[in-house]
């Protein structure tokens, strides 16, 4: 493994500064040992390969666990757990049935309006209190009293206030995103450097466009991250709200598939998808930190 | 010569672009109050380049925020051109220490932030033509981030001069550079100067950056601060900063601020 990682960490001199950089220890590991010097030719090819094995690395750990899982349940008689396969196959079930889709559908029918409503009415409010000093001082005992308080512990409101169905799971991912998205708006606001707000005074702008210009790139970086965090937030909240108040969605396929026989198989799917969906939505948001004139924010220095 | 006499020597006689008049700020803090500037009176000459000197803390930036608009003082007034000072003008453009380049910007972006009123080809022109004056060609859709500190410090000097402000305010532009570039920097802000001819104020606590740039150099006592001295730099440009007349004048005002000439 050492030897390994010693040689590719050597073997690509300019593409690896920038892993090397990223990953410390492999650049140490590289800096230790010092293998042959390869064939400029060979060189590339080679690294081509050598970076698709790293590149399966994670996936080649989980297929070794897959196994490992297969056989352990395999070997033992009492079933504590479905066996990879079993899960693979009730995925297949729940496909076949049309199920998947319109679970999945509905989940994320869920977490896009409660999540969006919230970002609507949070960040323009935080925007707002973090700007002017007063509103803050005023709101600021009620945020903090109400912050902790787990959504869930809303679940008999919710469903007394708006029934069994939809609207009472996407008021509880509404109430879970809106004070992380308001924080989050407050605190931009507040880190925007003055030297910022005085420069687009400087220049003249009008408060329109000091808003637009300055005030809003400035706060854009920050508020992508607390989207993010908070989308993983909302998404925790949606499995939680379907278990008790709706008859639909990936949480209550979770509930259901237990209560209606002891489909553990299916269980465990719909927790292999809710994972796969969440990775999916963080990685989808993640890349909007990419964009070129949002970099300054994520960078180191 | 000894400096008494060129401290006394009187300005040459220009119409006021800035003047300065009893000026007096107090700071407020949890029902405290500290005088930071303490009557204050100062006049620039169209075209001048002025330092402000003194040691930390004593007000420096105080004065200069007062005199750019950002700050209103406690008393006293500040006027340009006769006309007194209630705000920031595009006219008068800050550059500040901490960077105040945009990093959502672009080079090009940032020194066209303040164009927004020409038309999108005259924008481009005085783009292109600022970027060359300050030496930053091929790197026009460069984000600050991947500039040098020198060539944040550059930028942010076009970006000031794109809008064509009458006066330039700088506070200690060049403190955070190292000094081989802080050198370079002080040598093209002097040549942007010969070129344009703005009124600069310029503010730093380095005595020597201060006498190699300024026809005067206003010193200012610990706080809170009073003029001690106005100092009249009568060395041509280029300065020979290893002149007698360079280092009479750069110890006379460490001396000033009350320093010994050894360390």
């Amino acid at each position: 493994m050492t030897v390994e990682s010693c040689w590719t960490a050597n073997n690509d001199g300019f593409d690896l500064n920038a892993r090397a950089v990223a990953n410390g220890k492999r650049k140490r590991a590289g800096a230790a040992c010092k293998p042959p010097r390869q064939a400029e030719e060979g060189k590339g090819q080679r690294w081509k390969i050598l970076s698709l094995l790293l590149r399966l690395r994670p996936i080649a750990f989980i297929a070794v666990l897959l196994a490992a899982w297969q056989i352990a349940v395999n070997r033992h008689a009492v079933h504590i757990l479905p066996s990879p396969w079993g899960v693979m196959l009730g995925i297949g079930d729940l496909l076949r049935h049309g199920l998947l889709f319109k679970y999945v559908v509905a989940s994320l029918f869920r977490v896009t309006w409660g999540f969006s409503l919230a970002a609507i009415l949070a960040i323009p409010l935080g925007l707002i209190i973090g700007w002017y000093r007063r509103p803050e001082m005023a709101l600021n005992p009620l945020v903090q009293v109400f912050r902790p308080i787990s959504p869930l512990a809303w679940i008999p409101l919710a469903i007394l206030w708006f029934g069994v169905g939809d609207a009472a799971s996407i008021f509880l991912i509404f109430l879970g995103s809106f004070f992380p998205l308001l924080l989050t708006a407050i605190n931009a606001v507040r880190n925007i450097p003055a030297v910022y707000i005085n420069a687009g005074r400087n220049f003249g702008l009008g408060p329109a466009d000091l808003i637009f210009r300055v005030l809003y790139p400035s706060v854009v970086p920050q508020l992508l991250i607390g989207l993010r965090i908070t989308l993983g937030v909302a998404w925790l909240v949606v499995v939680a709200a379907e278990m008790i108040a709706v008859d639909s969605g990936l949480g209550f396929l979770i509930v259901d598939a237990r209560n209606a026989g002891n489909r553990y198989d299916l269980v465990v799917a719909g927790m292999v998808i809710i994972g796969v969906i969440g990775l999916l939505l963080d990685t989808g948001m993640r890349s909007l930190e990419k964009v070129k004139s949002l970099r300054w924010a994520y960078s180191e220095d | 010569m000894a400096l008494g006499e060129v401290a006394l020597s009187p300005a040459p006689v220009v119409a006021a672009k800035l003047r300065v008049e009893h000026l007096s700020t107090v700071f407020t803090r949890d029902g405290k109050s500290t005088p930071v500037l303490q009557d204050i009176s100062l006049e620039v000459s169209e075209g001048e380049f002025v330092c402000l000197v003194g040691p930390s803390g004593c007000g420096k930036s105080t004065l200069l925020n007062a005199i750019g608009g950002l700050l209103s003082p406690t008393e006293g007034t500040v006027s340009i051109d006769g006309e007194i000072v209630r705000g920031p003008d595009p006219l008068r453009i800050f550059v500040f220490q901490e960077r105040g380049v945009f990093p959502w910007l672009t080079v090009e972006g940032n020194i066209g932030f303040g164009l927004f009123k020409l038309s999108r080809s005259e924008r481009e022109q005085r783009v292109a033509y600022y970027v060359k004056m300050v030496g930053l060609q091929g790197f026009e859709e460069a984000y600050p981030s991947e500039l040098s500190g020198g060539m944040k410090q550059r930028l942010e000097v076009a970006r000031a001069l794109a809008v064509n402000p009458d006066m330039l305010y700088l506070d200690e532009p060049f403190g955070a550079l190292d000094s081989i570039t802080r050198h370079t920097m002080r040598g093209e802000l002097l040549r942007i100067w010969e070129t344009e001819r703005k009124t600069i104020v310029f503010v730093t606590h380095d005595i020597d950056e201060a006498v190699q740039l300024a026809d005067r150099v206003v010193v200012l006592s610990a706080r809170p601060a009073v003029i001690q001295q106005i100092v009249n730099i009568d060395i041509a440009h280029p300065r020979d900063i290893s002149s007698p007349r360079y280092l009479e004048l750069r110890d006379g005002i460490l001396q000033q601020i009350g320093l010994a000439h050894k360390i």
